[in-house]
């Protein structure tokens, strides 16, 4: 009977369980932390609800990105910011007047060496900067750059606003890992963060004949306001979609040492770690999706173009701005999924180039 | 071998006179122009900043002059400058130049790789001698820069308009043709006789304006259409905090100066708690403390998509209110022409001085 339910909507009911129990006997009133729907709240959501929630506060998440929110986010935010952290400043905004705090973790690293992005490093100032109205932020230090042991800081730091109880907050903080490492695995055996925290199903085309890889960083490809919907769309084209999130750590380790240079992008590591992964595994073509302005992929988008070039499998790199026209992005693809069907078909048979 | 390196403003003189001290062969790249810019962009991802896309038009157009070594340096992130050198590996290597060697001076790849390259580069394991001629060189350079810094005090006030310009237009060619260090010395030293020379108002109190943001924009007098020249022309003087000489003894040898440090990082901190990488925290910190110097305004430059600036253009204008302090955000491309800057700059110009005019006349805008 659980199984029309996602992983998050169970996770919230239990929660909400204990929370009552908890509350009727202390009588406290109930702190709302408010979550906005993007950025990585496709990696970190599970994590950072069950903690928040195993505290004892409600978790308030902002809806699906529309038109009001994607005007918002064009309204506030300096114009030469990415289209991710454009939607952040929009999911932000629709989160005035619904919760006590808004959570904005500064997220500077999250793995040894390794670095994301300055901009969602200077994310929590450059909310507060340019969005008024906002309900105090919690801007949690994340970086586990040197070592893994500031992780424990990070936790308490974000639960201070809550509660003191320092047992409390070990015991919520081991959850809220555990959560994360249920989320992880559900997501290599296959899963897509979009089923897994919205419960949405890709459509799954009926005869695939096309194996196509869409590369890109987890907010641009499952927020399907911003990407126009391109996973389904693929899927209409009667095209099997395959994303970076089902691959192993350990294969993104192997396939992400290029020569010369350490990637340290965390983010950057994971797409060109799957990009050499499927193309070992001989993909029909790959799809990179980038969003405008974004700094890592001017590079990453860049660096999977030559390396696909060189190995003679098909490359589409497309560009999501402000717009929400669909027509140009069906034309785009329809014609990427015919070109490789007719290089199938004929690629050795082609005299017109005779 | 010959050795090539990307134009970083006053860079070139610190190359010089270390190569020339050590007797390695190398070739300067020719000064930036629109063709260095069109070279450039066309074989760079479109969406790369602006410094990736001029410093391959300086390798491309060194490699025409004759090199075959180029040296760049490299860094930890999370700024994208950190990952230039496998970019520009790449895009060399799909041009065709596969003969062209590239190599990295990143202090962030461990020492024993670093000392490895700073081996093959000067063929000699004689560290003591290339740290004396580093030294040697890297004080040449500060002079250059203080010449920089002299001409920002002279051009606002000489009574003879384009006097300074029309010698430090010169500074350069004459280095490029100077032989050894012993002329490059006597050209500075020239240089810096002549402007002393030029007749200045002191009277006069102008304008002031902080140039911050991007090092790279700030720097390099070719992407930003010379906006020191077109600053001090407009009778503003200019102050940068950023300059080669700091970045060299920052980036490279790691000597920090803690007591700066300390300031601007102290100054930042209620705007921006922690360092995010590139130049953002500078930009936020060095602006406040400016303001609070008493500057009339601060200009922040940077190229387009720059990733830590960017946060500082969304953070700087709560300083500016907080400060009372105008701010003009320039974001530059690869567009060439500089009518629309120049506008933006005299309206900005227009702006403070009437705003000082307010100031004097405790608010009256006018007293006629």
């Amino acid at each position: 009977m659980y199984q029309n339910y996602s992983l998050m909507e169970l996770l919230g009911y239990k929660n909400h369980i204990i929370n009552l129990y908890y509350f009727g006997k202390c009588g406290g009133k109930i702190i709302k932390i408010a979550i906005p729907r993007a950025l990585l709240y496709y990696e970190y959501y599970p994590l950072w609800k069950s903690f928040f929630e195993a505290l004892g506060a409600e978790v308030i998440l902002s809806s699906k990105t529309t038109k009001d929110i994607m005007n918002d986010s064009i309204k506030y935010c300096v114009n030469d910011a990415c289209l991710p952290v454009k939607l952040f400043h929009g999911h932000a905004k629709s989160l005035i007047g619904k919760a006590d705090y808004l959570f904005i973790p500064r997220l500077k690293s999250i793995a040894k060496g390794e670095h994301i992005c300055p901009k969602i490093s200077g994310l929590p100032e450059m909310v507060k900067f340019s969005v008024p109205g906002l309900p105090p932020i919690i801007d949690t230090e994340v970086n586990l750059r040197k070592s893994k042991r500031s992780l424990k800081k990070s936790f308490f730091d974000a639960a201070s606003y809550i509660t003191q109880d320092k047992k409390n907050i070990q015991k919520a903080a081991t959850l809220a890992l555990s959560a994360h490492r249920e989320y992880i695995s559900a997501l290599k055996s296959g899963k897509l963060p979009s089923e897994l925290l919205e419960n949405t199903h890709l459509t799954k085309p009926t005869a695939s004949d096309l194996n196509i890889a869409v590369l890109g960083h987890s907010y641009n490809l499952y927020d399907s306001y911003s990407n126009i919907n391109i996973l389904n769309k693929l899927a209409a084209y009667k095209a099997a979609v395959y994303t970076p999130e089902g691959f192993e750590d350990a294969l993104i380790d192997k396939y992400s040492r290029i020569k010369g240079k350490k990637m340290f992008w965390s983010l950057g590591k994971r797409q060109l770690g799957a990009l050499f992964g499927y193309i070992e595994r001989k993909m029909d073509g790959i799809i990179y999706i980038m969003a405008f302005g974004c700094g890592i992929d001017s590079f990453i988008a860049d660096l999977c173009e030559r390396y696909a070039k060189r190995n003679g499998i098909p490359f589409y790199l497309m560009i999501l701005d402000e717009h929400s026209g669909e027509a140009g992005i069906n034309t785009r693809i329809e014609a990427f999924t015919d070109m490789i069907r007719w290089k199938k078909r004929n690629e050795n048979y082609n005299p017109a180039f005779r | 071998m010959k050795i090539t390196i990307p134009h970083l403003g006053n860079l070139y003189v610190f190359v010089k006179v270390l190569f020339d001290c050590l007797a390695v062969e190398y070739i300067l790249p020719p000064p930036c122009t629109k063709r260095t810019l069109e070279i450039g962009t066309k074989y760079s991802p479109e969406m790369a900043c602006l410094p990736l896309k001029i410093n391959l038009g300086n390798f491309i157009e060194s490699i025409e002059l004759g090199a075959d070594t180029i040296i760049i340096t490299g860094a930890g992130g999370p700024c994208r400058y950190g990952y230039y050198c496998k970019m520009h590996e790449e895009m060399l290597k799909d041009l065709g130049y596969s003969n062209v060697k590239l190599i990295a001076i990143d202090p962030y790849a461990g020492l024993p790789a670093l000392l490895k390259s700073i081996k093959t580069i000067f063929g000699t394991v004689d560290f003591i001698n290339i740290a004396v001629s580093g030294v040697r060189a890297y004080r040449v350079m500060a002079e250059v820069d203080r010449l920089d810094k002299l001409c920002y005090y002279i051009r606002p006030r000489e009574l003879v308009k384009g006097s300074a310009n029309a010698v430090m237009r010169l500074l350069r060619d004459k280095i490029y043709s100077a032989r050894n260090i012993g002329e490059v010395k006597k050209i500075v030293k020239e240089t810096r006789a002549a402007l002393l020379n030029i007749e200045v108002d002191t009277t006069l109190n102008p304008l002031k304006i902080g140039l911050m943001g991007e090092i790279y924009t700030i720097i390099e007098p070719f992407t930003n259409f010379n906006m020191e020249e077109l600053l001090g022309d407009l009778g503003i003087e200019v102050d940068k905090t950023l300059t080669i000489s700091k970045w060299i003894k920052e980036h490279l040898v790691k000597l920090h100066n803690h007591k700066e440090k300390a300031e601007y990082d102290k100054a930042c901190e209620p705007y921006l708690k922690t360092p995010i990488g590139g130049h953002a925290r500078e930009s936020i910190g060095h602006s406040a403390l400016y303001a609070k110097r008493g500057g009339d305004g601060i200009m922040q430059i940077y190229p387009l998509t720059c990733m830590p600036e960017i946060v500082a253009s969304s953070i700087l204008p709560a300083l500016s209110r907080d400060y009372d302090i105008p701010l003009l955000t320039v974001v530059i491309d690869e567009i060439t022409g500089d009518a629309g800057y120049k506008t933006r700059i005299e309206a900005f110009k227009d702006l403070l001085l009437k705003k000082r005019e307010a100031k004097n006349n405790d608010g009256l805008l006018c007293r006629n």
